[in-house]
């Protein structure tokens, strides 16, 4: 086993190991590779029995399960610990709550409470949900991504732009749902929604006008740069901005942050909740059209 | 008038657990998918009327659109779709709906 993985591994480091290629290999070819592996793994049954290896397998075994076990214990226990939910003594369900609904909106702006609470209090768990999204993309296209200079295989190519249902359809559609979009991103702070929901929305937007008009005309209009740098910028004006307010915001340091939440209400107001909308949603609507793509083709353009 | 309302969300809750449970045992690939998909929009729908309205406007993008998307591009791409149109012809695959790869 130990020998497959190091010879997988040696493959994926030359550079000749494809997933894409694995997947759409024949499956004559996928039952000889099986052959191959399923021989290598006898003979390499038959070496650790006739080694002494037979027993630190047995140990490795053993060890393993008694190291479950006792991580199973360790976790049902540490739930024992925790507060039971909606207890009234835990000061999640008391202070917490009390204090969001009572002065967040004279802290932060926002009429919104939730925007409040996930852009204001809790923004730095806001941060890493975006960084996990860029993250996943990035995850994404090192496994999928195809070289440019294969072409497109004809079975990935199928587009909908010879249907007179579906073009009509997403020509009517296109412009509300991303104008719906729009609105949710700038609204985030005084009606529900916010910047996950408006970026989704814009997302799957150009994920339906890509599916109807071609990716090569959609890959015209968004360019994989501009994916690149609307995502990147977003990200790091989600960062300094969030340090900026942290370093300002307390009390302690004498240093007084300019951001001030504004009249609630409006929709200049909520400090750097709006601005914070839109970083947030940008990213997501980035990674759900890039996702698209690159299931699709292979690569964003 | 709040019987109404009583009835549309016990049907809708019902149709909920129908869903999931019509996507864990279907035995094709596409039709657990399309299941999967009507099982986002009615969950939309219940997110609304627990007032949430937000988190049915991210259900009605990412789970009833991009994810069914996602996972058509997906089953497409391990040969999954076709296994099952082959499966109705006896080995010979619909012409009509590889109509693009020759």
């Amino acid at each position: 086993m130990k020998n497959k993985f190091s010879s997988l591994l040696k493959e994926w480091y030359e550079g000749n190991l494809s997933f894409d290629d694995r997947m759409n290999s024949e499956p004559e070819k996928v039952t000889t590779i099986k052959e191959e592996s399923e021989k290598k793994e006898i003979r390499i049954v038959k070496d650790v029995e006739n080694a002494e290896q037979k027993l630190t397998s047995k140990g490795y075994k053993f060890f393993s399960v008694i190291f479950c076990v006792i991580l199973a214990v360790v976790l049902i226990g540490t739930v024992n610990f925790m507060p039971l939910f909606a207890d009234n003594n835990t000061p999640t369900t008391n202070e917490v709550y009390e204090h969001y609904v009572g002065e967040g909106r004279d802290q932060t702006g926002a009429v919104n409470t939730v925007a409040g609470m996930i852009l204001d209090y809790r923004a730095f768990d806001t941060l890493g949900e975006s960084f996990v999204l860029f993250t996943a993309t990035c995850a994404v296209l090192l496994l999928l991504e195809q070289s440019k200079n294969k072409p497109i295989k004809k079975r990935e190519t199928f587009t909908f732009s010879n249907d007179p249902i579906v073009c009509t359809v997403v020509k009517i559609l296109t412009p509300i749902i991303i104008v719906f979009g729009i609105y949710v991103l700038f609204n985030g702070h005084l009606s529900p929604g916010g910047g996950f929901s408006g970026g989704s929305v814009l997302g799957a937007g150009f994920i339906l006008f890509a599916m109807a008009y071609g990716e090569d005309n959609a890959a015209k209009i968004i360019k994989p740069s501009i994916i690149r740098v609307i995502t990147i910028c977003s990200l790091s004006f989600y960062c300094l901005a969030k340090s900026y307010s942290f370093f300002t915001g307390n009390e302690f340091n004498g240093i007084h942050s300019i951001i001030t939440p504004g009249t609630p209400g409006n929709i200049v107001s909520g400090g750097l909740i709006l601005p914070l909308n839109i970083a947030v949603g940008f990213v997501v609507c980035c990674t759900m059209y890039s996702f698209y793509m690159i299931f699709k083709r292979g690569r964003l353009d | 008038m709040e019987d109404i309302i009583t009835i549309v969300r016990l049907l809708l809750l019902i149709s909920l657990v129908v869903c999931a449970i019509a996507t864990a045992f279907s035995k094709r690939v596409m039709t657990a998918l399309i299941i999967f998909t009507s099982y986002s929009i009615v969950m939309a729908v219940v997110w609304l009327l627990l007032r949430s309205p937000d988190l049915a406007i991210t259900e009605a993008a990412v789970g009833a659109g991009v994810n069914g998307v996602l996972f058509f591009l997906t089953l497409r791409k391990l040969h999954l779709i076709d296994k099952d149109f082959a499966d109705d012809e006896e080995g010979k695959i619909d012409e009509g709906v590889n109509v693009n790869e020759e």
